[in-house]
């Protein structure tokens, strides 16, 4: 288990050094000048260079890669040239409602996707089955912007529920949650469903059943842990959409998190941030599966371990 | 045929292919069906307030902001979405197919570097990595396709991979290999025809995601540039005045759903139809 593990960080850490060296690389290639971009439109030629030279722009390659990753460690993700400000103090300082929102919408998602696919398992091809499997299809099916639009429309506009948007209270809270959150769901729903019908097959049950517990028992107690758990070590891996997803959400509800901040850098294109974002989210997403494969094989030891 | 049969036999399966026929028909029909040119400001497109025109009367559908005959607008957007669904869509499928083959058949370094460069991209989030290339090439139709090709390649290459190399260990390409014949012989006649039901179940269910990518990147502002419709772009133009003229986001939006809804129950049912492994388990 140590050595399984100590590989996997390993690997982990490769994957991120490949990031920021496609990351930088994409950099590189950028048609926009950043030390003009510096300078302003009124620069002469000379101030142009000058810039250029101190920010080690005329370097090769191989040396800017150098001196971004030793500034990428020490958790310097450079700097907005529109904003003038520190990427990584504006990350942060939007990270807290992002996290709020992934706990809301983590939440949802796993509610409402627990709940479909159990119901879906258990009535195994009646209608209800296929209802449930038709609207997770919808879920995987739908954008972001148009859920969320249409919450927005039913459940403030006309209904006047929940505030527009903005960030703050509960009520915020519920609308940009449940976006993500029924989106989310019908993926759940799948998962939940075929992990409890390979439960059900399973021959202990059959004991159970056997030995006259009643099927409440059988369900809550011997099925429903074992079904539900390798479902919930999925998180981890849901993470790369949760951080495509807030790009959108965020934006439509106003949503003062990295995923508008995101927005608003598109607006602007403000390489800088999009960047800096983009190698934020890689990194919870490496983060993420690397959870998920440690805690899969806590879970359930059948599981081997490469 | 087989597969087509069965298809017809699935309710689900049927209503989404006939989603995409009729999408298909209307988008290659658009200059004959539409009513108004899309890129049309009409002159009586917008009430005397300057308020676009709800749906009924004249303008069926209604018009948009600019006082553009809605329908018209929805109708090329129809070719939008296709054209870059089907064209990233079959570049991804392309390029995935090609990097899992080559891997899985040559094996070695070879699929050690190509494998590790496909984890590397499963790190980034899909929906980041094509605003941060769009952002750094100036979105056209053909970028807007290409980078949703870049970003979309990556799990048809694992899936091509794990097939190509569980079929290269099989009998009877090892009986193939000891008759003596030739790698890329035993690779068109033996490994390719075994890929083709995969590949065509990523070839529908891809269409799906891709279609999603492209609006959501025009709602962005960062997909199809205006005039050109598409269905996220006419919602990223009008969404401002989504409380007083829902109907300018709500119609682009379900154009949106049933187009992506119904590539993915068709993918699905292939999948089903195709696979005899998963037939009747669940």
């Amino acid at each position: 288990m140590a050595a399984y593990c100590a590989r996997r960080l390993v690997q982990s850490l490769l994957i991120l050094l490949g990031v920021s060296i496609i990351t930088f690389a994409l950099l590189y290639l950028l048609p926009a000048d950043p030390a003009r971009q510096i300078a302003g439109r009124s620069a002469t030629p000379e101030m142009v260079a000058s810039i250029r030279h101190q920010l080690g722009l005329d370097q090769p390659f191989y040396l800017q890669y150098l001196h971004y990753a030793g500034r990428l460690l020490s958790g310097d993700l450079g700097r907005s040239y529109v904003q003038r400000t520190d990427v990584t103090a504006l990350i942060l300082t939007r990270l807290p409602p992002t996290l709020v929102l992934m706990v809301g919408s983590i939440a949802t998602e796993l509610a409402l996707g627990l709940v479909m696919g159990m119901t879906a398992a258990l009535k195994r091809n009646t209608s209800v089955d296929r209802v449930l499997m038709v609207i997770s299809f919808v879920g995987v099916s739908a954008p972001q912007f148009v859920l969320g639009i249409l919450l927005l429309y039913v459940f403030a506009v006309r209904l006047a529920w929940f505030p527009i948007g903005g960030y703050g209270s509960l009520r915020q809270l519920v609308l940009p949650a449940l976006t993500l959150g029924i989106l989310g769901a019908g993926w759940y729903a799948r998962m939940m469903r075929s992990s409890l019908l390979d439960v059900l097959q399973q021959d202990y049950l059959r004991t159970a059943h056997a030995k006259g517990l009643s099927g409440a028992v059988v369900l809550l107690r011997h099925a429903l842990p074992n079904a539900i758990l390798p479902v919930i070590a999925m998180i981890g891996l849901d993470i790369g959409t949760f951080m495509s997803g807030i790009v959108v959400v965020e934006s439509v509800f106003g949503w003062p998190g990295i995923g508008q901040l995101t927005w608003q850098a598109i607006q602007r294109v403000d390489i800088p941030i999009i960047m800096g974002v983009t190698l934020v989210s890689a990194c919870a997403i490496v983060l993420g599966n690397l959870l998920a494969d440690l805690i899969a094989p806590t879970i359930d030891p059948r599981i081997k371990l490469r | 045929m087989r597969v087509l049969r069965e298809l017809f036999h699935r309710k689900l399966a049927l209503l989404g292919l006939i989603v995409i026929v009729l999408t298909v028909g209307v988008a290659l029909a658009a200059p004959e069906v539409v009513p108004h040119d899309p890129t049309e400001q009409l002159f009586d497109g917008l009430t005397l307030e300057g308020a676009p025109l709800p749906p009924g009367g004249t303008y069926w559908l209604g018009t948009d902001l600019l006082g553009r005959d809605l329908f018209s607008r929805l109708i090329y957007g129809a070719r939008t979405s296709l054209l870059i669904g089907i064209v990233a869509n079959g570049l991804a499928v392309t390029l995935g197919a090609a990097i899992g083959v080559i891997a899985g058949y040559v094996g070695g370094w070879v699929a050690t570097a190509l494998m590790r460069f496909t984890d590397l991209m499963m790190a980034f989030p899909a929906l980041l990595l094509a605003i941060v290339l769009a952002a750094v090439f100036s979105p056209s139709l053909w970028v807007v396709a290409l980078v949703i090709a870049m970003v979309s390649w990556v799990q048809v290459a694992r899936v091509i991979y794990a097939e190509t190399q569980a079929l290269a260990r099989r009998e009877f390409v090892e009986a193939e290999r000891a008759m003596g014949a030739g790698r890329l012989r035993i690779l068109w006649h033996h490994i390719l025809p075994h890929l083709v039901s995969t590949l065509l179940v990523w070839g529908t269910l891809g269409i799906s995601t891709t279609v999603l990518l492209e609006a959501t990147l025009s709602f962005l502002g960062i997909g199809v540039q205006p005039p050109t419709p598409s269905w996220g772009n006419i919602i990223f133009e009008n969404q401002t005045y989504f409380g007083s003229a829902p109907w300018l986001v709500f119609l682009p939006g379900i154009a949106i759903v049933a187009l992506a809804l119904a590539f993915n129950l068709v993918g699905d049912a292939l999948r089903d139809i195709l696979d005899p492994m998963q037939r009747g388990q669940h």
